[in-house]
Protein backbone atom coordinates (compact mmCIF):
# COMPACT_ATOMS: atom_id res chain seq x y z
CA UNK A 1 0.00 0.00 0.00
CA UNK A 2 2.85 2.62 0.70
CA UNK A 3 6.20 2.22 -0.22
CA UNK A 4 9.07 4.52 0.59
CA UNK A 5 12.26 3.82 -1.49
CA UNK A 6 15.66 4.81 -0.10
CA UNK A 7 13.99 8.86 1.55
CA UNK A 8 16.18 11.14 2.77
CA UNK A 9 15.51 14.23 4.63
CA UNK A 10 17.89 16.68 5.99
CA UNK A 11 17.78 19.60 8.59
CA UNK A 12 20.58 21.62 6.90
CA UNK A 13 23.18 20.21 6.67
CA UNK A 14 22.38 17.40 8.77
CA UNK A 15 20.64 13.91 7.55
CA UNK A 16 18.44 12.93 10.01
CA UNK A 17 16.85 9.92 7.40
CA UNK A 18 19.47 8.93 5.30
CA UNK A 19 18.28 6.16 2.48
CA UNK A 20 15.59 4.52 4.14
CA UNK A 21 13.32 1.82 2.54
CA UNK A 22 10.41 -0.03 3.41
CA UNK A 23 6.98 -1.02 2.79
CA UNK A 24 3.43 -1.25 4.55
CA UNK A 25 1.42 -3.76 3.12
CA UNK A 26 -2.61 -3.07 2.65
CA UNK A 27 -4.08 -4.73 5.86
CA UNK A 28 -0.67 -4.63 7.98
CA UNK A 29 0.30 -3.16 11.38
CA UNK A 30 3.88 -2.40 10.89
CA UNK A 31 6.03 -0.33 13.25
CA UNK A 32 9.32 1.58 13.43
CA UNK A 33 10.93 1.48 16.33
CA UNK A 34 14.26 3.31 17.96
CA UNK A 35 15.72 5.16 20.37
CA UNK A 36 15.56 9.53 20.62
CA UNK A 37 16.81 10.90 17.16
CA UNK A 38 17.04 8.31 15.08
CA UNK A 39 14.67 9.59 12.43
CA UNK A 40 11.02 8.09 13.33
CA UNK A 41 9.11 11.13 13.39
CA UNK A 42 10.90 12.96 10.73
CA UNK A 43 10.10 10.00 8.69
CA UNK A 44 6.47 10.22 9.56
CA UNK A 45 6.53 14.31 8.81
CA UNK A 46 7.97 13.40 5.55
CA UNK A 47 5.78 10.20 4.51
CA UNK A 48 2.29 13.38 5.70
CA UNK A 49 4.49 16.04 3.79
CA UNK A 50 5.25 18.79 6.21
CA UNK A 51 9.16 18.31 5.63
CA UNK A 52 10.30 18.56 2.45
CA UNK A 53 12.14 14.72 1.23
CA UNK A 54 15.96 15.74 0.04
CA UNK A 55 15.97 12.50 -1.89
CA UNK A 56 14.30 9.01 -2.53
CA UNK A 57 10.56 8.33 -3.39
CA UNK A 58 7.35 7.81 -1.36
CA UNK A 59 4.64 5.84 -3.32
CA UNK A 60 0.95 5.64 -1.88
CA UNK A 61 -1.75 3.19 -3.47
CA UNK A 62 0.86 3.33 -6.51
CA UNK A 63 0.61 7.24 -6.78
CA UNK A 64 4.33 8.88 -6.37
CA UNK A 65 3.44 11.45 -3.51
CA UNK A 66 6.60 12.25 -2.65
CA UNK A 67 6.64 15.89 -3.33
CA UNK A 68 2.77 16.58 -2.61
CA UNK A 69 1.56 19.30 -0.51
CA UNK A 70 0.15 17.64 3.33
CA UNK A 71 -3.46 18.51 2.45
CA UNK A 72 -3.60 16.59 -0.62
CA UNK A 73 -1.63 13.77 0.95
CA UNK A 74 -4.68 13.79 3.70
CA UNK A 75 -7.00 13.90 0.56
CA UNK A 76 -4.60 10.55 -0.98
CA UNK A 77 -6.22 8.95 2.34
CA UNK A 78 -3.28 8.83 4.78
CA UNK A 79 -4.29 10.53 8.40
CA UNK A 80 -1.26 11.30 10.57
CA UNK A 81 -1.34 11.56 14.54
CA UNK A 82 1.49 13.74 15.04
CA UNK A 83 3.74 13.12 17.84
CA UNK A 84 2.59 15.29 21.27
CA UNK A 85 -1.21 14.69 19.84
CA UNK A 86 -1.65 18.56 18.61
CA UNK A 87 -5.03 18.92 19.16
CA UNK A 88 -6.34 22.07 19.07
CA UNK A 89 -6.12 23.02 22.59
CA UNK A 90 -8.61 26.36 22.48
CA UNK A 91 -11.59 24.25 20.69
CA UNK A 92 -14.08 21.65 22.71
CA UNK A 93 -13.51 18.08 21.63
CA UNK A 94 -16.73 17.91 19.35
CA UNK A 95 -14.90 21.27 17.21
CA UNK A 96 -11.55 19.26 16.89
CA UNK A 97 -13.49 15.95 15.86
CA UNK A 98 -15.53 18.39 12.88
CA UNK A 99 -12.08 19.79 12.16
CA UNK A 100 -10.73 16.64 11.36
CA UNK A 101 -13.68 15.87 8.93
CA UNK A 102 -12.61 18.94 7.05
CA UNK A 103 -12.16 17.85 3.50
CA UNK A 104 -15.30 15.61 4.20
CA UNK A 105 -18.21 17.05 2.35
CA UNK A 106 -21.34 14.36 3.19
CA UNK A 107 -22.94 15.12 6.43
CA UNK A 108 -24.54 11.54 6.45
CA UNK A 109 -20.68 9.97 6.02
CA UNK A 110 -19.60 12.67 9.13
CA UNK A 111 -21.58 11.43 10.74
CA UNK A 112 -21.03 8.17 10.83
CA UNK A 113 -17.53 8.45 11.30
CA UNK A 114 -18.39 10.12 14.44
CA UNK A 115 -20.51 7.32 15.49
CA UNK A 116 -17.41 5.34 14.58
CA UNK A 117 -14.98 7.27 17.16
CA UNK A 118 -17.44 6.84 19.86
CA UNK A 119 -17.82 3.34 19.66
CA UNK A 120 -14.13 3.43 19.60
CA UNK A 121 -13.19 5.98 22.44
CA UNK A 122 -17.16 6.17 24.46
CA UNK A 123 -15.13 8.75 26.69
CA UNK A 124 -15.18 11.12 23.92
CA UNK A 125 -18.55 11.52 23.86
CA UNK A 126 -18.84 12.02 27.32
CA UNK A 127 -16.47 15.60 26.82
CA UNK A 128 -17.60 16.55 24.04
CA UNK A 129 -18.38 20.46 24.86
CA UNK A 130 -15.16 20.26 26.90
CA UNK A 131 -12.34 22.14 25.84
CA UNK A 132 -9.74 20.06 24.52
CA UNK A 133 -6.96 21.57 26.51
CA UNK A 134 -8.57 20.85 29.51
CA UNK A 135 -8.65 16.89 29.20
CA UNK A 136 -5.76 14.38 30.44
CA UNK A 137 -2.94 12.93 28.75
CA UNK A 138 -4.94 9.66 27.69
CA UNK A 139 -8.29 11.91 26.65
CA UNK A 140 -6.24 13.95 24.36
CA UNK A 141 -4.28 10.99 22.83
CA UNK A 142 -7.92 9.47 22.06
CA UNK A 143 -8.95 12.64 20.43
CA UNK A 144 -5.96 12.55 18.18
CA UNK A 145 -6.66 9.65 16.56
CA UNK A 146 -10.27 10.48 16.95
CA UNK A 147 -9.85 13.40 14.85
CA UNK A 148 -7.56 11.20 12.44
CA UNK A 149 -10.10 8.75 11.99
CA UNK A 150 -12.73 12.08 11.24
CA UNK A 151 -10.79 12.34 8.12
CA UNK A 152 -11.56 8.28 6.26
CA UNK A 153 -7.94 7.01 6.15
CA UNK A 154 -7.50 4.53 4.57
CA UNK A 155 -3.96 4.69 6.07
CA UNK A 156 -3.37 5.67 9.54
CA UNK A 157 0.37 6.41 10.93
CA UNK A 158 0.76 6.94 14.51
CA UNK A 159 3.41 8.80 16.55
CA UNK A 160 4.77 7.45 19.90
CA UNK A 161 0.69 7.50 21.07
CA UNK A 162 1.76 5.89 24.34
CA UNK A 163 4.41 8.77 25.30
CA UNK A 164 3.45 10.09 28.65
CA UNK A 165 0.50 8.13 29.33
CA UNK A 166 -0.10 5.94 32.30
CA UNK A 167 0.39 2.41 32.05
CA UNK A 168 -3.07 1.43 32.22
CA UNK A 169 -3.87 3.94 29.59
CA UNK A 170 -1.48 2.70 27.16
CA UNK A 171 -2.79 -0.84 27.58
CA UNK A 172 -6.60 0.75 26.50
CA UNK A 173 -4.90 3.19 23.37
CA UNK A 174 -2.94 -0.03 21.86
CA UNK A 175 -5.82 -2.22 22.28
CA UNK A 176 -8.23 0.22 20.73
CA UNK A 177 -4.88 0.66 17.61
CA UNK A 178 -5.56 -3.09 17.08
CA UNK A 179 -9.33 -3.11 17.17
CA UNK A 180 -9.36 -0.42 14.64
CA UNK A 181 -6.99 -2.50 12.44
CA UNK A 182 -8.65 -5.41 12.72
CA UNK A 183 -12.59 -4.09 12.31
CA UNK A 184 -11.84 -1.85 9.53
CA UNK A 185 -8.66 -3.47 8.04
CA UNK A 186 -7.08 -0.06 8.38
CA UNK A 187 -3.67 0.06 7.70
CA UNK A 188 -1.52 1.42 10.52
CA UNK A 189 2.15 2.64 10.31
CA UNK A 190 3.21 2.78 14.44
CA UNK A 191 6.38 4.30 15.42
CA UNK A 192 7.36 3.76 18.77
CA UNK A 193 9.96 4.13 21.64
CA UNK A 194 8.08 1.15 23.82
CA UNK A 195 9.85 -1.35 21.61
CA UNK A 196 8.34 -4.57 23.53
CA UNK A 197 4.91 -3.07 23.10
CA UNK A 198 5.59 -2.33 19.64
CA UNK A 199 6.51 -5.85 18.86
CA UNK A 200 3.50 -7.34 20.63
CA UNK A 201 1.12 -5.79 18.23
CA UNK A 202 2.67 -5.61 14.78
CA UNK A 203 3.77 -8.04 11.87
CA UNK A 204 6.64 -6.19 10.78
CA UNK A 205 9.05 -3.88 12.26
CA UNK A 206 12.40 -1.44 11.39
CA UNK A 207 14.67 -0.26 13.48
CA UNK A 208 16.29 2.90 13.27
CA UNK A 209 19.46 4.02 14.70
CA UNK A 210 21.43 7.74 13.15
CA UNK A 211 18.49 7.81 10.20
CA UNK A 212 19.12 4.38 8.57
CA UNK A 213 17.08 1.09 9.28
CA UNK A 214 19.34 -1.16 10.79
CA UNK A 215 17.69 -4.47 11.54
CA UNK A 216 13.70 -5.49 9.31
CA UNK A 217 11.83 -8.50 10.07
CA UNK A 218 9.12 -10.18 11.08
CA UNK A 219 7.76 -8.88 14.79
CA UNK A 220 7.32 -12.21 16.16
CA UNK A 221 10.92 -12.95 15.10
CA UNK A 222 12.59 -9.30 16.28
CA UNK A 223 11.17 -10.04 19.61
CA UNK A 224 13.82 -12.71 20.14
CA UNK A 225 16.44 -10.97 18.44
CA UNK A 226 20.02 -10.75 20.54
CA UNK A 227 20.60 -7.90 18.97
CA UNK A 228 17.76 -5.82 19.88
CA UNK A 229 17.51 -7.63 23.75
CA UNK A 230 20.36 -5.48 24.80
CA UNK A 231 19.59 -1.66 23.09
CA UNK A 232 15.59 -1.75 23.08
CA UNK A 233 14.21 -4.28 25.03
CA UNK A 234 16.15 -4.38 27.93
CA UNK B 1 -20.43 67.46 29.22
CA UNK B 2 -21.33 68.01 25.71
CA UNK B 3 -17.58 68.59 24.63
CA UNK B 4 -16.68 65.10 26.11
CA UNK B 5 -19.64 63.31 24.21
CA UNK B 6 -18.69 65.65 21.07
CA UNK B 7 -15.07 63.85 21.51
CA UNK B 8 -16.04 60.60 22.36
CA UNK B 9 -17.85 60.45 18.80
CA UNK B 10 -14.96 62.06 17.28
CA UNK B 11 -12.48 59.40 19.28
CA UNK B 12 -14.71 56.33 17.80
CA UNK B 13 -15.00 57.60 14.36
CA UNK B 14 -11.10 57.61 14.59
CA UNK B 15 -11.11 54.24 16.65
CA UNK B 16 -12.99 52.35 13.69
CA UNK B 17 -9.99 53.12 11.69
CA UNK B 18 -7.73 52.44 13.53
CA UNK B 19 -9.36 48.72 14.15
CA UNK B 20 -9.87 48.34 10.86
CA UNK B 21 -6.35 48.54 10.48
CA UNK B 22 -4.99 46.86 13.38
CA UNK B 23 -7.58 43.27 12.20
CA UNK B 24 -4.81 42.96 9.16
CA UNK B 25 -1.74 43.59 11.53
CA UNK B 26 -3.46 40.45 14.19
CA UNK B 27 -4.58 38.01 11.26
CA UNK B 28 -1.12 37.79 10.06
CA UNK B 29 0.12 37.45 13.30
CA UNK B 30 -2.21 34.54 14.02
CA UNK B 31 -1.64 32.92 11.23
CA UNK B 32 2.45 33.52 10.67
CA UNK B 33 3.35 35.05 13.80
CA UNK B 34 4.94 37.66 12.40
CA UNK B 35 4.22 41.48 11.93
CA UNK B 36 3.48 42.47 8.71
CA UNK B 37 5.01 45.80 8.72
CA UNK B 38 4.51 46.90 5.00
CA UNK B 39 0.26 46.78 6.72
CA UNK B 40 0.75 50.68 6.76
CA UNK B 41 1.80 51.28 3.21
CA UNK B 42 -1.32 48.56 2.16
CA UNK B 43 -3.20 51.47 4.13
CA UNK B 44 -1.90 54.32 2.10
CA UNK B 45 -2.62 52.33 -1.07
CA UNK B 46 -6.09 52.36 -0.24
CA UNK B 47 -6.33 55.62 -0.08
CA UNK B 48 -4.36 56.26 -2.87
CA UNK B 49 -6.78 54.13 -5.36
CA UNK B 50 -9.75 56.12 -4.10
CA UNK B 51 -7.73 59.05 -5.00
CA UNK B 52 -7.63 58.67 -8.00
CA UNK B 53 -11.00 56.78 -8.52
CA UNK B 54 -12.84 59.51 -7.06
CA UNK B 55 -11.60 61.85 -9.66
CA UNK B 56 -13.25 60.12 -12.38
CA UNK B 57 -16.51 59.53 -10.02
CA UNK B 58 -19.19 61.97 -9.43
CA UNK B 59 -18.73 62.97 -6.00
CA UNK B 60 -20.84 63.63 -3.38
CA UNK B 61 -22.84 60.53 -3.88
CA UNK B 62 -23.67 57.39 -2.11
CA UNK B 63 -23.01 54.57 -4.80
CA UNK B 64 -19.95 56.67 -6.00
CA UNK B 65 -18.72 56.53 -2.89
CA UNK B 66 -19.30 52.94 -2.43
CA UNK B 67 -17.69 52.22 -5.87
CA UNK B 68 -14.57 54.38 -4.20
CA UNK B 69 -14.73 52.15 -1.04
CA UNK B 70 -15.16 48.69 -2.88
CA UNK B 71 -12.43 48.97 -5.79
CA UNK B 72 -9.74 50.23 -2.93
CA UNK B 73 -10.65 47.41 -1.09
CA UNK B 74 -10.40 45.29 -3.44
CA UNK B 75 -7.06 47.10 -4.87
CA UNK B 76 -5.30 46.48 -1.58
CA UNK B 77 -6.13 42.51 -1.49
CA UNK B 78 -4.54 42.05 -4.67
CA UNK B 79 -1.93 43.69 -3.49
CA UNK B 80 -1.69 42.01 -0.34
CA UNK B 81 -1.67 38.69 -1.89
CA UNK B 82 0.46 40.08 -4.09
CA UNK B 83 3.58 40.67 -1.32
CA UNK B 84 2.53 37.50 0.26
CA UNK B 85 3.55 35.20 -2.95
CA UNK B 86 6.93 37.14 -3.77
CA UNK B 87 8.60 38.06 -1.09
CA UNK B 88 7.24 36.87 2.11
CA UNK B 89 6.79 33.22 1.13
CA UNK B 90 9.73 32.22 -0.63
CA UNK B 91 11.29 33.48 2.93
CA UNK B 92 9.50 31.17 5.21
CA UNK B 93 10.73 28.68 7.55
CA UNK B 94 13.61 31.12 7.88
CA UNK B 95 14.16 33.54 10.63
CA UNK B 96 11.49 35.55 12.04
CA UNK B 97 14.11 38.46 12.21
CA UNK B 98 14.33 38.09 8.02
CA UNK B 99 10.79 38.16 7.60
CA UNK B 100 10.53 41.29 10.04
CA UNK B 101 13.33 43.28 8.15
CA UNK B 102 11.81 42.28 4.67
CA UNK B 103 8.52 43.57 5.57
CA UNK B 104 10.19 46.97 6.91
CA UNK B 105 12.04 46.94 3.30
CA UNK B 106 8.68 46.27 1.25
CA UNK B 107 7.14 49.51 3.70
CA UNK B 108 9.88 51.37 2.48
CA UNK B 109 9.51 50.32 -1.25
CA UNK B 110 5.97 51.28 -1.52
CA UNK B 111 6.95 54.89 0.22
CA UNK B 112 9.55 55.57 -2.54
CA UNK B 113 7.38 54.40 -5.69
CA UNK B 114 4.68 56.49 -4.41
CA UNK B 115 7.37 59.48 -3.54
CA UNK B 116 8.08 59.38 -7.34
CA UNK B 117 6.51 62.20 -9.26
CA UNK B 118 5.68 59.97 -12.21
CA UNK B 119 3.65 57.97 -9.71
CA UNK B 120 2.32 60.53 -7.23
CA UNK B 121 5.35 62.70 -5.55
CA UNK B 122 5.65 64.06 -2.21
CA UNK B 123 3.03 66.88 -2.16
CA UNK B 124 0.05 66.40 -0.52
CA UNK B 125 -2.89 66.12 -2.28
CA UNK B 126 -6.50 67.14 -1.86
CA UNK B 127 -8.79 63.90 -1.29
CA UNK B 128 -12.20 64.33 -3.33
CA UNK B 129 -15.58 64.04 -0.58
CA UNK B 130 -16.47 60.86 -2.29
CA UNK B 131 -19.38 60.65 -0.15
CA UNK B 132 -22.13 62.59 0.23
CA UNK B 133 -21.24 65.38 2.97
CA UNK B 134 -23.62 66.61 5.42
CA UNK B 135 -23.31 67.78 9.11
CA UNK B 136 -26.35 67.17 11.51
CA UNK B 137 -26.92 68.26 15.13
CA UNK B 138 -27.95 65.68 17.61
CA UNK B 139 -28.55 68.27 20.92
CA UNK B 140 -25.37 70.35 20.71
CA UNK B 141 -23.43 67.10 19.15
CA UNK B 142 -22.05 67.72 16.03
CA UNK B 143 -21.80 64.79 13.53
CA UNK B 144 -20.58 64.92 9.91
CA UNK B 145 -21.68 62.16 7.69
CA UNK B 146 -18.56 61.23 7.11
CA UNK B 147 -17.94 60.28 10.75
CA UNK B 148 -20.96 58.24 10.38
CA UNK B 149 -20.42 56.73 7.07
CA UNK B 150 -16.71 55.45 9.18
CA UNK B 151 -18.31 53.68 11.95
CA UNK B 152 -21.65 51.94 9.74
CA UNK B 153 -18.91 51.22 7.63
CA UNK B 154 -16.61 50.12 9.95
CA UNK B 155 -19.04 48.13 11.92
CA UNK B 156 -20.06 46.35 9.22
CA UNK B 157 -16.86 45.14 7.90
CA UNK B 158 -15.81 43.76 11.93
CA UNK B 159 -19.05 42.04 11.47
CA UNK B 160 -18.67 40.18 8.11
CA UNK B 161 -15.41 39.69 9.53
CA UNK B 162 -16.39 37.99 12.09
CA UNK B 163 -19.01 35.79 10.27
CA UNK B 164 -16.02 34.92 7.76
CA UNK B 165 -13.99 33.24 10.35
CA UNK B 166 -16.65 31.53 12.47
CA UNK B 167 -18.93 30.55 10.17
CA UNK B 168 -17.07 29.38 6.78
CA UNK B 169 -14.75 26.84 6.08
CA UNK B 170 -12.25 28.92 5.13
CA UNK B 171 -12.58 30.97 8.25
CA UNK B 172 -12.51 27.15 10.29
CA UNK B 173 -9.43 26.45 8.08
CA UNK B 174 -8.02 29.95 9.53
CA UNK B 175 -8.37 29.55 13.32
CA UNK B 176 -7.17 25.76 12.66
CA UNK B 177 -3.64 27.21 11.15
CA UNK B 178 -3.72 30.13 14.36
CA UNK B 179 -4.27 27.27 17.09
CA UNK B 180 -1.43 24.81 15.38
CA UNK B 181 -0.44 25.05 11.76
CA UNK B 182 0.82 21.84 11.62
CA UNK B 183 -1.88 20.06 12.94
CA UNK B 184 -4.72 22.14 10.79
CA UNK B 185 -2.20 20.76 7.60
CA UNK B 186 -2.85 17.06 8.94
CA UNK B 187 -6.93 17.85 8.47
CA UNK B 188 -5.70 18.61 5.10
CA UNK B 189 -5.94 21.98 5.18
CA UNK B 190 -3.77 23.89 2.45
CA UNK B 191 -1.41 26.41 4.43
CA UNK B 192 -1.00 28.44 1.51
CA UNK B 193 -4.26 28.88 0.20
CA UNK B 194 -5.32 30.18 4.22
CA UNK B 195 -2.16 32.67 4.23
CA UNK B 196 -3.29 34.05 0.91
CA UNK B 197 -7.13 34.51 2.00
CA UNK B 198 -5.83 35.94 5.11
CA UNK B 199 -3.12 38.87 3.54
CA UNK B 200 -6.13 39.36 1.29
CA UNK B 201 -8.90 39.95 3.96
CA UNK B 202 -6.73 41.45 6.46
CA UNK B 203 -5.35 43.99 3.44
CA UNK B 204 -8.82 44.51 1.76
CA UNK B 205 -9.79 45.82 5.58
CA UNK B 206 -6.48 48.52 5.99
CA UNK B 207 -7.86 49.87 2.36
CA UNK B 208 -10.83 50.24 3.58
CA UNK B 209 -9.59 52.07 6.76
CA UNK B 210 -6.93 53.94 3.98
CA UNK B 211 -10.39 55.25 2.36
CA UNK B 212 -12.53 56.50 5.99
CA UNK B 213 -8.94 58.12 7.04
CA UNK B 214 -8.68 59.91 4.14
CA UNK B 215 -12.49 60.65 4.29
CA UNK B 216 -11.85 62.44 7.59
CA UNK B 217 -9.08 64.25 7.13
CA UNK B 218 -9.12 64.90 3.40
CA UNK B 219 -5.59 64.48 2.20
CA UNK B 220 -3.09 61.81 1.28
CA UNK B 221 0.78 61.32 0.47
CA UNK B 222 3.27 58.84 0.25
CA UNK B 223 3.71 58.81 4.50
CA UNK B 224 0.59 58.87 5.50
CA UNK B 225 -0.06 55.50 6.33
CA UNK B 226 3.03 55.83 9.04
CA UNK B 227 1.54 56.76 12.33
CA UNK B 228 -2.00 55.31 10.74
CA UNK B 229 -0.15 51.83 10.83
CA UNK B 230 1.92 52.32 14.35
CA UNK B 231 -1.03 53.49 15.89
CA UNK B 232 -3.09 50.52 14.78
CA UNK B 233 -0.40 47.96 15.42
CA UNK B 234 -0.26 49.59 18.87
CA UNK B 235 -3.52 48.81 19.27
CA UNK B 236 -3.80 45.52 17.70
CA UNK B 237 -0.82 44.71 20.62
CA UNK B 238 -3.02 46.68 23.54
CA UNK B 239 -6.05 44.25 22.73
CA UNK B 240 -3.49 41.14 22.20
CA UNK B 241 -1.69 40.59 19.38
CA UNK B 242 -3.79 37.35 17.47
CA UNK B 243 -6.90 38.50 18.84
CA UNK B 244 -9.03 39.53 17.11
CA UNK B 245 -11.92 41.19 19.25
CA UNK B 246 -8.82 42.58 21.04
CA UNK B 247 -7.74 44.49 18.08
CA UNK B 248 -11.20 46.12 17.36
CA UNK B 249 -11.16 47.01 21.02
CA UNK B 250 -7.66 48.00 21.04
CA UNK B 251 -8.44 50.41 17.89
CA UNK B 252 -11.70 52.16 20.02
CA UNK B 253 -9.64 52.43 23.13
CA UNK B 254 -6.63 54.23 21.40
CA UNK B 255 -8.78 56.28 19.43
CA UNK B 256 -10.56 57.86 22.03
CA UNK B 257 -7.42 58.32 24.43
CA UNK B 258 -6.10 60.20 21.75
CA UNK B 259 -9.36 62.08 20.63
CA UNK B 260 -10.31 63.11 24.39
CA UNK B 261 -6.42 63.93 25.45
CA UNK B 262 -6.46 65.57 21.68
CA UNK B 263 -9.44 67.78 22.88
CA UNK B 264 -8.17 69.11 25.84
CA UNK B 265 -6.53 72.34 25.45
CA UNK B 266 -3.41 71.76 27.93
CA UNK B 267 -2.59 68.27 27.04
CA UNK B 268 -3.25 68.38 23.70
CA UNK B 269 0.75 68.28 22.87
CA UNK B 270 1.16 65.20 24.72
CA UNK B 271 -1.62 63.20 22.39
CA UNK B 272 0.31 60.35 21.03
CA UNK B 273 2.54 60.50 23.91
CA UNK B 274 -0.38 60.07 26.26
CA UNK B 275 -1.85 57.01 23.63
CA UNK B 276 1.67 55.69 23.87
CA UNK B 277 1.88 55.50 27.66
CA UNK B 278 -1.53 53.66 28.53
CA UNK B 279 0.01 50.88 26.08
CA UNK B 280 2.85 50.94 27.93
CA UNK B 281 1.13 50.72 31.20
CA UNK B 282 -1.55 48.25 30.24
CA UNK B 283 1.25 45.99 28.80
CA UNK B 284 3.04 46.48 31.97
CA UNK B 285 -0.43 45.04 34.08
CA UNK B 286 -1.30 42.47 31.38
CA UNK B 287 1.54 41.14 29.01
CA UNK B 288 -0.49 39.48 26.61
CA UNK B 289 -2.73 42.30 26.11
CA UNK B 290 -6.53 43.10 27.13
CA UNK B 291 -7.75 40.06 25.37
CA UNK B 292 -4.70 38.37 24.46
CA UNK B 293 -3.79 34.87 25.66
CA UNK B 294 -0.80 33.42 26.73
CA UNK B 295 -0.03 30.35 24.64
CA UNK B 296 0.14 26.97 26.92
CA UNK B 297 1.03 23.30 26.04
CA UNK B 298 -0.11 20.48 27.84
CA UNK B 299 2.94 17.95 27.65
Amino acid sequence: MLTVTNLSVSYGAINAVDGVSFAVPAGAIVTLIGGNGAGKTTTLRALSGLLRARGGSVTFDSADITRLPPHEIVACGLGHVPEGRMIFANLTVDENLAMGAYLQRDRQRIAESRDYVFGIFPRLAERLRQSAGTLSGGEQQMLAIGRALMGRPKFLMLDEPSLGLAPRLVGTIFDQIQEINRSHGLTILLVEQNARLALEVSSHAHVLETGRIVISGPSTELRTDPRLKTAYLG
Amino acid sequence: MTEFLQQLVNGLSLGAIYALIALGYTMVYGVLRFINFAHSEVFMVGAMIAWKLGQYLPNGTLWGGLVVLAAAMAGCAVLGVTIERLVYRPLRGTATLNVLITAIGVSLLLQSVFQHPRVFGATPQLFPAVFPSKNFTFGGLAISSNQLVVITVAALLIVVLQLVIFRTRMGRAMRAVALNPSAAQLVGVNLNAVISFTFALGSALAGAGGVLYALNYPSVEPLMGVMPGLKAFVAAVLGGIGSIPGAALGGLILGTIETLVGGSATLSTYKDAIAFAVLIFILLCRPTGLLGRAATEKV
